[in-house]
């Protein structure tokens, strides 16, 4: 048996490159070939320190290189939707998503990774999303989701520049992936700042309109337990803080997300979840690669 | 010396919206409305309590769509300008192009004290579309005075008309109050205001310290309707801003008047300091948190307060009602 990898780009050498380097050092099947950014800066000195094969031409350095499969993109949504999605693209190379673009479909590894491993171009939604999405997705399968709500706190250390000149992208991508990816017939998103220090674990409420309260808890619980444990897979520091609770048809759940700080603090959870959710997509993606003869 | 001139902005029907637990109706809010604009409040401000897009599991659902009760505000009102709150993260800006089609003239965009940076995108796109626009930022207990100035030369850099702190816990003495004015209006070029809650029973006093230290923009509510022990009543205001010589051009009588006419029939509990708003006040907890810490002690069999001290401890900010539920579950499993 060859420990063969499939060869992978990271676009955007900022925090969230970083630390999908460190996430990429430790795949079995990916393996990092190039750091590529627009200017020299401390992101691309760290790759090379790492012996990884840096550039400051961006999205074109990527296309170049003939034998890199997957691309993750960490710029920001005008810069994937304008140059590096329809560049990725023409070279054949799989874009996985991290800005709000969203041209491809919207991916939730333990909701529907199945479905989107043929995708040219998938899109990782957003941190809350990816920690509230599976939950919500648990409880509409079971008992129907008119209506699903999430309030993700996140520490106000982790949440960058983009993030908080982009508020509305936040909330309009979130809300509008908790109905198409889980699964509610109307979704609402709700993001909130908290600047204590010591910074704050992420913390995020998922409360659900059912349709068929009648199920019961304890069916909406063991179906919880269940995505709970496949997403603990991929981010072990993501936990149930208060179990699920159902008044009248109202479940209410709260999660905790504590990142695996490879390179962003443990705090930054919400980094972390969308990062290891990127990574996670891509494995599956090499893997069904792989098994069609990877890079022969 | 000639005292400025003090610009009321009422809020009866947004932080009041809180404790009402957002029942308001559209008949409601035009008697409200229109008698405040009869009495020449030149601000009246109307939304979910949290803000447009507030209608939630977690801060309540509104009975009457907020835009609706905007259309009707906005039919009875002839010279004030109506205005919104948006805290970025609950509401967008495709809810305040909303709020413009039904009437909306102003905006305060509100975040928490230490982040104002997230109001650039909103109160950019407040003033392309030509409304008014206000920096809020909220629970200014929490950051010490220089932080709060560089947070208001922020917002004023944004575009904000004028910039507006809230004390959102009641918890200011009235010497921080003044040196929150006075340093905000050292530093900024727009006029400033103040937000004030009444949990520990300083709502007018706080507020006339800050018209004494420089604001010259004020929130009030008819009766103090608001969250927590309430705001700052405006009719009362309207009293002692008028004894210490400022000018409100607005009709005492009429706001007396329209208190006892169109509130005190609404009201749902008195609006009182009840123990758990002095609690809110005491441990420095967002006021609208206080109606769900009651909903969250009753089904956890606990006492409020013990629950209220604790979000304190946690430094909870603005828009964590969630955590209640949190806090309420760990304590009743200590």
């Amino acid at each position: 048996m060859t420990l063969e990898k499939i060869k992978v780009a990271v676009i955007g050498p900022g925090n969230i490159g970083s630390d999908l380097m460190y996430k990429i050092f430790r795949s079995k099947n990916l393996e990092m070939a190039m750091m590529a950014g627009i200017v020299e800066s401390e992101g691309i000195k760290r790759a090379a320190s790492h012996g990884v094969k840096t550039s400051t031409k961006g999205v074109d350095a990527v296309a170049e290189e003939k034998d890199i499969k997957i691309a993750f993109d960490a710029t920001s949504a005008a810069a994937h939707l304008n140059f590096n999605g329809p560049k990725l693209k023409e070279a054949g190379i799989v874009s996985i998503d991290l800005t709000p673009a969203a041209i491809g479909p919207y991916c939730v590894p333990s909701v529907n990774l199945d479905k989107l491993h043929t995708e040219q171009d998938i899109n990782m939604v957003t941190c809350g999303g990816q920690a509230t999405i599976p939950i919500v997705y648990a409880i509409s399968r079971v008992a129907g989701a008119a209506y699903a709500e999430i309030v993700a706190c996140i520490s106000s250390k982790s949440a960058g520049p983009g993030t908080r000149a982009n508020m509305d992208e936040f909330t309009e991508t979130t809300s509008k992936a908790i109905e198409v990816v889980g699964g509610a017939d109307k979704g609402k998103a709700i993001i909130v700042l908290n600047p204590a220090d010591p910074p704050l674990m992420m913390t995020n409420t998922i409360l659900v309109k059912v349709k068929n309260p009648e199920v019961g808890i304890e069916k909406i619980t063991e179906s919880i337990n269940e995505i709970v444990a496949e997403l603990k897979e991929y981010v072990p520091g993501y936990q149930l803080r208060v179990p699920p609770t159902l008044d009248g048809d109202k479940v209410t759940a709260i999660v905790q997300v504590e990142g695996q700080a490879d390179f962003l603090p443990a705090y930054s959870g919400n980094l972390d979840i969308i990062n290891s959710a990127a990574v996670a997509a891509a494995e599956k993606i090499a893997a069904e690669m792989l098994k069609k003869g990877g890079n022969a | 010396m000639e005292q400025p001139k003090i610009t009321l902005v009422d809020t009866t029907m947004r932080d009041g919206s809180h404790a009402v637990r957002h029942s308001f109706t559209e008949e409601q809010v035009k008697k409200i409305a229109g008698g405040l604009d009869a009495c020449g409040v030149p601000m009246i401000e109307l939304s979910h309590g949290d803000g447009l897009g507030g209608s939630s599991y977690t801060y309540g659902f509104s009975k009457v769509d907020e835009f609706k009760l905007l259309r009707a505000a906005s039919d009875v009102i002839k010279n004030a300008k109506l205005t919104v709150l948006l805290l970025p993260g609950i509401g967008t800006i495709e809810d305040l192009k909303r709020a413009q089609q039904c009437g909306a003239k102003a905006v305060r965009v509100a975040t928490h004290v230490t982040e104002g940076d997230v109001s650039a995108q909103h109160i950019g796109a407040a003033k392309e579309l030509g409304m008014f626009a206000v920096g809020f930022l909220m629970m200014t207990h929490m950051a010490p005075v220089e932080q709060i100035v560089e947070e208001a030369k922020k917002m004023e850099s944004y575009g904000a008309d004028y910039v507006n702190l809230a004390d959102s816990a009641g918890y200011l003495m009235p010497n921080d109050v003044k040196a929150r004015i006075e340093a905000v209006r050292a530093a900024v070029k727009i006029p400033v205001g103040f937000h004030a809650h009444n949990n520990l029973g300083l709502a007018i006093a706080n507020s006339l310290m800050a018209v004494q230290s420089g604001a010259t923009y004020l929130d009030g509510t008819l009766r103090g309707l608001g969250a927590g022990a309430g705001n700052a009543q405006i009719e009362v205001l309207a009293g002692v801003l008028a004894r210490n010589g400022y000018d409100t051009s607005t009709d005492f009588y009429g706001l007396m008047d329209l208190a006892q006419d169109a509130v005190d029939p609404i009201l749902l509990r008195p609006q009182t300091i009840d123990n758990g708003s002095l609690m809110l006040g005491y441990a420095g907890v967002y006021s609208s948190f206080l109606l769900h810490v009651y909903d969250a002690a009753k089904k956890y069999n606990l006492d409020a307060r013990d629950i209220l001290v604790e979000l304190g401890r946690r430094k909870m900010v603005g828009g964590q009602e969630d955590m209640i539920i949190d806090v309420a579950y760990q304590l009743s499993k200590s």
